[in-house]
């Protein structure tokens, strides 16, 4: 029982838990699935299929996050790479012809991949913080889709293309099927290759993986270019449910909303040990969170209140201070508050 | 090599010229000379092959007016940057205490009292920002987050819709033009440019000023000095926070109503400024006199883009632009002073 | 003027300071020797406030003191220049001298008055620098006097000057003693700490050694020779070994696997040359500072060459990463396990298989069964304690981290193996476990450079010895020949030269 407590996903998958409880209580139809010609439905089945973006960029965060890094550029990618991939099928003029929307789709994960990879130049190469690296993208991505687009919003009518998150495949939503493949795929990878530890010894100690041989600078580059590709298949994802590239609108605060998922997932924003499967849970957390807001007949605008309020006590519950204070109660997640302010005497003098 | 070129300068008993002295004293203003520069430029480049009005009062003076909330902004976001912090939340912030004060006026409440609410209300997040990232040591990046979201939410709490305002004390901000020529400045913009004023006082003639200096320097050092780290840390925040509110109250002026969807992405716009202007991201060095003029540069940039009746998503680029040529400016400025250290 | 009684300190269960007795008179410098880990920082770190003390107790000036803060001891008088200056490059020299305690009318600093204050104190330490000047622009050495400054700015009894000279040369280290004698005469307590022992002996009129964390003696300087000041920091300890057969040539017998020549790199080594022979231990004696880690470093790709070339089996090679050091069996384990060595909160058997699976690349992910045994094996081989492989390695004790490293490095089975000061801050136990291991590597061709302090443990561990003094190799030669007081002379560098 200890040991379950004290499991790191515990509190994670707990609140999941608690949270669909009591949605569950207060109206029996959230649980309730139901199969309407050989597809289910169901307000759980609503939040598989929304929170595919979400989960997207959050996988992705999470291999940056790992290696103490940050990606503020995803919001903006996902707009570029819809904008992309709707001007093609929109200018090819036959919007309905698979072949046409499988290179859009591809030419749009290509400008994803290079924005990505354009970050982790940054970032690497020239040694620029994160968070700084990827402002810059952040700025000016959104305005290159509006350029794509020009300045408008690109509606088209591709059933191909709206496949992607309308259609449903063996039963289940497909947007949700290109989540799992997408977290199945990290997951293996980080089984079933060593980059999973890699990228956690880079992110605890960079200076020691080095001296171990580990090539760190293409770790972390690597790491950026994933997240660029996973967010430019969120964007398309994003842009076939609207059929529409809309450069304002595509991947607004996603970015924040990732980032959230990480930390609520047990990540540490520091770096190092990271978990797949926390960061899975924390997109469901803040999926179910919306949806029961939005149950409550709270204005889904008003939302980020709550939001909020969640940030600063998952922080505040996380940080050294209160580590310390709750004591042993805390289990053992780690805390390297390096800017604690508790700890800031002790090192006075080296 | 300069670390020679220092000594030598030590030992040869001569004084040092004019210029290598100024160097010495103000080297860190470098890049804020380049932000004048390239204002200067684009001055000169929209009245020569533009319109040859470019140049003039009116511009000018609408130049200002237009850009006094992003100018009080910036001014806010330049103490937090300063000490080596990120404010992600004044553009919310603003949009709340905008909404706010319309909301109060609106429901009969006098300005003595709606904007002095406006005021607080802004410095509160700053606040509980400040308190975050102080006493429970979280990064100023997702401490500010949460202030982001909770403003965001609170302005759509305060309304959904946009208020108009009535209020002819609050319009008067910004309908009085007190004219000097062709040139005009309103109230708005006497607030603006007061507050890059005090804020320029505070930062170099107040032992607090110095603090935040100090802590963007090195925060250990300044502890070590006595200085009073912790309590400027936080006040920087809620000087961002009290700042965002009075950008609400500008705004609400220009706009004549509050509008719970403004400023999403000015806190983008406010960081973009501060750096183009020569502050430092990782804190210590810049100017809020060089963060003023990176508000004129993006808003001479906003209009030259209207002007040319181009897409208003250049301007994205063209600030995403000019942003990554600074920071790798900074960059090497960094890199090199550490190199000699 | 300053009397520290008994202090103690622990760092967890270890304790870094055990029952110190140190006093600082008035008007006389004194200095602290000892050599890594010796407690010298921790004791200067009690006496500066920015640590308590677990027992013990500190007078100053005949009162009974303790400090909350770095900010309290200098209030009470302590001022203190850090090795690493701690001072604002951003601000003005004026500020960074006058911070704190700055002239003000009214909440309003007066940068003139300020300014002005600040010459003062400047051109009493006979420094012309324009005061309003951004402290970055000048050089380290005038850094250091503006710190300097600030420190004696206030009413200073006691001055700490920890490492003061280290990024100073000749000129600018003669225009501090020139100061640090004016302080003297003003009755001002000096602790100077350097590892420069001509500095110490130039300088200082009382020595204090401390060896691990425990206090050898207090000398005055001019009656203790140089040699017995050296052989007090290093000391001599007697622990079993097995013994090997060792050779006794000044020259490597069997075949050269690594070779170097004029190695020179930015960081302290200069013109070095080193011949390691195949399945030879070769030990490196040397003083804090003399570049036998920057020599370490630059034979395993870590730093940069400037110039100089460095063979292995008879090819040239270009080491420009430990990756590409790796690859060609040269291995390096760094002198601080906790920075740049252990990946602390990985388990023991991430840390030793990391290496290896880096190099066999990131898709050929080696087995988990596979992992597991390798790692297992070498737990038992080393005897890790405790035999847990998924515990996180920074958990481990200091020598159990230490074996964990070297696990690591073993796996990959490498040619040559650099050890920097390997035995470092371990218990006695594992310190020898460690040596024999060196060995018994040895006598199975593997070729090691051996880095100690300890000379006792270089003479024992190596079969040659290479004494590196100011960034080059003065002299290498048969361990068998060498005496630890030839050794000891070697290293020490007494007046007049041995060779």
């Amino acid at each position: 029982m200890n040991a379950l407590y004290k499991h790191r996903l515990f509190w994670p998958i707990a609140s999941l838990l608690a949270l669909i409880a009591i949605n569950a209580i207060a109206r029996p139809q959230f649980i309730k699935v139901t199969v309407r010609d050989g597809e289910l439905y169901g307000a759980l089945v609503t939040i598989l299929k929304d929170s595919a973006p979400l989960m997207l960029v959050a996988l992705g965060m999470t291999i940056v996050i790992a290696t103490r890094g940050i990606d503020l550029s995803v919001g903006a990618i996902m707009a570029v790479s819809g904008a992309v991939a709707l001007t093609i099928i929109d200018g090819s003029g036959s919007p309905d012809n698979l072949a046409t929307v499988l290179i859009a789709v591809v030419v749009a994960l290509l400008v994803a991949l290079i924005l990505g990879a354009w970050n982790g130049l940054l970032v690497t190469v020239l040694g620029i913080q994160p968070i700084v690296a990827t402002l810059v993208l952040m700025l000016a991505g959104r305005g290159a889709a509006l350029l794509i687009t020009g300045g408008e919003i690109t509606t088209v009518n591709s059933a191909p293309f709206k496949w992607m998150s309308g259609g449903y495949l063996v039963a289940l939503p497909v947007a949700f099927l290109i989540g799992l493949l997408a977290i199945t795929i990290m997951g293996l990878i980080e089984r079933r290759t060593a980059l999973g530890v890699l990228t956690e010894a880079v992110g605890i100690n960079p200076e020691a993986s080095r001296l171990a041989g580990v090539r760190a600078r293409g770790i972390i580059w690597g790491a950026y270019m994933v997240s660029g590709i996973l967010a430019g298949v969120a964007g398309l994802i994003y842009a076939s449910r609207i059929s529409a590239a809309d450069a304002n609108a595509a991947g607004v605060f996603i970015e924040l909303y990732a980032i959230l998922a990480v930390v609520l997932g047990g990540t540490s924003l520091n770096g190092g040990k990271f978990s797949i499967a926390g960061t899975v849970v924390g997109v469901f957390i803040i999926q179910t969170l919306d949806s029961t807001i939005l149950f409550l007949g709270i204005p889904s605008a008003q939302s980020p209140v709550f939001f909020g309020f969640v940030v600063a006590i998952v922080v505040v519950v996380q940080s050294p201070r209160v580590r310390t204070a709750l004591g042993s109660l805390g289990g053992r997640r780690r805390s390297r508050g390096t800017s604690g302010p508790s700890t800031d005497t002790v090192e006075v003098a080296r | 090599m300069t670390a020679t070129m220092a000594r030598s300068e030590r030992r040869t008993g001569a004084g040092p010229s004019a210029f290598q002295t100024f160097l010495s004293r103000h080297g860190g203003m470098m890049p804020t000379f380049a932000a004048v520069l390239i204002l200067l430029l684009l001055f000169v480049g929209a009245e020569a092959f533009l319109r040859g009005d470019f140049i003039s009062g009116g511009n000018i003076s609408a130049l200002l007016l237009d850009n006094a909330y992003l100018m009080v902004l910036a001014v806010g976001m330049t103490f937090v940057i300063l000490t080596g912090g990120i404010d992600l939340s004044v553009g919310s912030v603003m949009a709340f205490t905008g909404i706010l004060g319309a909301k109060l006026l609106a429901d009969g409440l006098p300005a003595a009292i709606a904007v002095p609410a406006m005021l607080l209300g802004g410095a509160a997040i700053g606040l509980f920002i400040g308190i975050l990232v102080q006493y429970f040591g979280v990064q100023p990046f997702i401490a500010s987050l949460a202030g982001l979201f909770l403003g965001r939410g609170l302005a759509f709490i305060v309304s959904l819709s946009s208020i108009r305002v009535e209020d002819t004390s609050l319009l008067w901000l910004q309908s009085e033009r007190i004219w000097m020529g062709a040139w005009y400045i309103t109230p708005t913009g006497i607030i603006a440019l007061s507050t890059v004023a005090i804020a320029a006082f505070v930062l170099h003639l107040t032992r607090f000023g110095r603090t935040i200096y100090a802590i963007g320097g090195n925060e250990q050092s300044a502890r070590l000095m006595g200085l009073k780290v912790g309590r400027a840390k936080v006040l920087a925040y809620v000087i961002s926070g009290s700042c965002a509110g009075l950008a609400g109250l500008i705004l609400t002026a220009y706009s004549g109503a509050g509008y719970p969807r403004n400023g999403i992405g000015t806190e983008l716009d406010a960081i973009a400024a501060v750096v183009i202007g020569g502050t430092l991201l990782t804190g210590g060095r810049g100017y809020v006199v060089g963060s003023m003029i990176g508000v004129f540069v993006y808003g001479t940039i906003k209009s030259v883009i209207n002007f040319m009746g181009a897409e208003q998503s250049w301007m994205q680029i063209i600030v995403g632009a000019l942003l990554l040529l600074f920071i790798v400016v900074q960059r090497a400025i960094v890199a090199r002073s550490e190199g000699r250290r | 003027m300053l009397e520290v009684t008994g202090a103690t300190v622990r760092f967890g269960a270890d304790a870094a300071l055990r029952r110190v007795d140190f006093r600082l008179f008035p008007g006389e410098v004194h200095s602290l020797m000892g050599e890594n880990g010796a407690g010298k920082s921790t004791l200067i770190k009690a006496i500066t406030g920015a640590l308590a003390l677990d027992e013990g107790t500190l007078t100053l000036a005949g009162e009974t003191v303790s400090f909350r803060d770095p900010h309290a001891a200098q209030a009470a008088g302590i001022g203190t220049v850090y090795q690493e200056i701690e001072l604002l490059p951003n601000l003005s020299v004026a500020e960074n001298i006058c911070l704190g305690r700055e002239p003000r009318r009214g909440g309003v600093i007066s940068a003139r008055a300020m300014n002005a204050r600040a010459h003062e104190f400047l051109l009493d330490l006979g420094l012309d620098v324009d005061p309003a000047s951004t402290l970055g622009t000048h050089s380290l050495a005038v850094q250091q006097l503006v710190a300097i400054a600030r420190a004696i700015s206030a009413d200073v009894r006691v001055l700490v000057l920890d490492e003061p000279t280290s990024s100073l040369d000749l000129d600018e280290v003669a225009e501090l003693f020139r100061i640090i004698r004016e302080l003297k005469t003003r009755g001002v307590a000096i602790l100077f700490v350097s590892h420069f022992l001509d500095q110490v002996y130039e300088i200082c009129d009382r020595v204090t050694v401390l060896r691990d964390g425990e206090l050898v003696g207090e000398y005055l300087t001019r009656e203790l020779l140089r040699i017995d000041l050296v052989q007090k920091m290093l000391g001599r300890g007697a622990s079993e070994l097995k013994s090997r057969d060792r050779l006794a040539d000044d020259e490597p017998d069997a075949a050269v696997v690594l070779r170097a020549r004029g190695v020179s790199s930015a960081r302290g080594i200069n013109d070095a040359d080193v011949d390691l022979g195949e399945g030879e231990v070769l030990g490196v004696a040397g003083l804090l500072g003399s570049g036998r880690t920057s020599l370490a470093r630059a034979l395993t790709g870590v730093n940069r060459l400037e110039s100089g070339v460095i063979r292995i089996e008879s090819q040239d090679v270009r080491l420009d990463s430990p990756r590409r050091a790796m690859s060609l069996g040269v291995v390096y384990s760094s002198e601080d396990r906790r920075r740049d060595g252990i990946v602390a909160e990985l388990s023991v058997l991430d840390n030793i298989t990391l290496a290896l699976q880096s190099e066999r690349g990131i898709l050929r992910q080696i087995p988990a069964a596979r992992r597991r045994e390798l790692a297992a094996s070498w737990v038992e081989a080393l005897d890790i304690r405790p035999p847990d492989l998924d515990r996180p390695a920074g958990t481990l004790s200091g020598g159990n981290q230490q074996k964990v490293l070297l696990a690591r490095l073993l796996a990959l089975s490498p040619r040559v193996l650099v050890l920097d000061e390997p035995t470092r801050g371990i218990d006695v136990g594992a310190k020898v476990e460690i040596q024999n291991l060196v060995g018994e590597l040895a006598d199975n061709g593997m070729s090691v450079v051996f880095i100690s302090a300890e000379l006792e443990e270089v003479l024992r561990v190596g079969d040659r010895v290479a004494v590196v003094r100011d960034g080059r190799v003065v002299r290498t030669a048969a361990a068998v020949e060498l005496t630890a007081d030839s050794l000891l002379a070697l290293v020490a560098q007494p007046d007049e030269d041995e060779e």
